[in-house]
């Protein structure tokens, strides 16, 4: 009897011990699990898994930012939750179900405020950082997506089904909401350059990018890319492109094509496009490996078991990597020396050396989707 | 009449037979790659309510077109390149649940 006790007791431990509260953030990550609703939290030179917090509700189309202190993480999750998870002790902190279906979100430059961008109902709503109390409520007209944080603890974002897009400043007392005009017919996404001056908002219902400079006192819509593919058909797409970790690189965006299995490359002082890469299916993201020529990218169900890497100089395919089944996201060691690949169908997470493209390592994780890395907290747009 | 009918039987084949393996695989697309935009709970996103209520109103056969054919000028692409027209009707019956 006592023996059993001993080992129902050593089955009912926790799989991962307890941290000292002086550990270190700067090398953690937390990987969305998204079947679950449970976010893995790794370490990055360990490259192992140190724990797992659960109850986020459902963690399909999940996204997170964290605490200019790289203390907490705010999780944006699909249906509507927002929490905010203490890294070191690895619990929900707080938590508030704030819309019934939601997007994506951003904290502000000062990392008082996060935002969220909401489907049902539309629109963008404002919570204090430490408590999740709500600050305002801006109600949209449509599904808003592309929420980007602007500097002066200001927020950008579009609506999909208008196509209108809105620059908001809670700096002061009262929001002020300024609309910047109308990016085109059904925006799926939209992203802020690192540089924070430009604003660019992809569009699927017509073809082309919408920018806006946003170091300008008064932003106004200028498309590009506007006749990219027309000499063929357009094909299925099976996943929306997602426009964070756009690459911006070598003086150039490269951007996924829609309904094309191509990168596009944009000049960023002219936007005119200077090349096309053919590549393995619809791309999904496209990121810059830091401090590299290189860009990788991922691609849309059914061809989502491979990963390419293309160079920003002569556009071409300088690597095409299988690294398992339903690779959904990619994220690069904030110096580059590694990239983190979730293969969602092998319940695993890749670790690549990105000098060799070899796989170094791999950590069990349970349907895993987006990866983030908490420098993150010191990137502006992420 | 009975010709169109005859017809009709032949294009929708009533029992929607797959594999079950085959269905197992279904399963998973629907929850994983329908589910990037209908949601993993089917409760819509970009993409609108695919719950048994949601389609409460909808015939089998219509929504199994939808899926093979997409919905032009919408961000619903068509399936026809990944599924036969009795997985489109499987997936129909089995997001109705009937
Ligand atoms: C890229 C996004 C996307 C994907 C992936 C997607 N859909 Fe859709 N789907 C939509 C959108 C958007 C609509 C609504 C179109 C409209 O405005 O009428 C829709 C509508 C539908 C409808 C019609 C619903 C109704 O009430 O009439 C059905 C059925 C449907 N989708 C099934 C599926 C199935 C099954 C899959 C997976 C095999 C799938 N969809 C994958 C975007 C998507």
């Amino acid at each position: 009897m006592k023996r059993a006790f001993v080992m129902l007791a050593l089955c009912a431990s926790p799989l991962f011990t307890s941290p000292a509260l002086a550990d270190a953030t700067g090398d953690l990550g937390l990987v969305i699990e998204r079947a679950t609703g449970s976010l893995l939290v790794i370490d990055r030179s360990d490259h192992a898994a140190v724990g797992r917090v659960e109850g986020l509700g459902d963690l399909s189309h999940a996204s997170l930012t964290y605490s200019p202190d790289e203390r907490f993480a705010y999780v944006f999750g699909r249906d509507g939750g927002l929490s905010k998870v203490d890294m070191l002790e690895r619990t929900v902190v707080a938590r508030t179900v704030q819309a019934g279906n939601s997007i994506g979100g951003a904290i502000s430059d000062d990392g008082s405020l996060v935002a969220v961008s909401n489907y049902e109902p539309g629109g963008v709503k404002v919570f204090d950082a430490g408590t999740l109390g709500l600050v305002a409520d801006i109600p949209a007209e449509g599904k808003t997506i592309g929420l980007v944080d602007v500097p002066g603890r200001r927020f950008a974002w579009t609506v999909w089904d208008t196509g209108e897009v809105f620059l908001g400043d809670f700096a002061g007392a009262e929001p002020q909401i300024t609309a910047l005009g109308n990016a085109g017919k059904n925006p799926f996404d939209a992203v802020i350059t690192d540089d924070a001056h430009t604003y660019l908002v992809g569009l699927f219902g017509e073809k082309g990018v919408t920018a806006y400079d946003l170091w300008s006192d008064q932003p106004e819509p200028r498309k590009f890319l506007t006749d990219y593919g027309k000499t063929e058909e357009d094909m299925p797409v099976y996943k929306m492109p997602h426009l964070q970790g756009w690459a911006f690189t070598e003086g150039q965006y490269a951007l996924p094509a829609v309904g094309h299995h191509e990168l596009l490359w944009v000049d960023r002082a002219s936007l005119e496009e200077v090349a096309t890469t053919p590549v393995h299916g619809q791309p999904v993201f496209v990121i810059a490996q830091p401090a590299s020529p290189y860009v990788w990218v991922n691609f849309a169900t059914p061809l989502n078991d491979t990963v390419q890497v293309v160079d920003s100089r002569t556009h071409t395919v300088v690597a095409t990597l299988n690294p398992g089944k339903a690779v959904l996201h990619m994220e690069f060691a904030p110096r580059g020396a590694e990239v983190w690949i979730s293969s969602r169908d092998d319940n695993k997470v890749l670790i690549y050396d990105t000098r060799t493209r070899e796989k170094v390592a791999e950590i069990a994780a349970d349907a895993p989707s987006g990866i983030f890395f908490t420098a993150r907290a010191h990137q502006p747009g992420l | 009449m009975r010709s169109l009918l005859l017809l009709l039987a032949l294009a929708w084949p009533a029992a929607a037979e797959v594999a079950p393996d085959r269905a197992a695989e279904l399963e998973h697309m629907v929850t994983q790659d329908c589910g990037s935009c209908h949601g993993l709970t089917r409760k819509g996103g970009l993409g609108s309510p695919l719950t048994p209520e949601a389609l409460a109103g909808a015939e089998a056969e219509g929504l199994a077109t939808i899926i093979l054919d997409g919905i032009p000028e919408t961000a619903m692409p068509p399936w026809r390149p990944l599924l036969t027209e009795e997985e489109a009707t499987w997936i129909a019956r089995y997001l109705k649940q009937d």
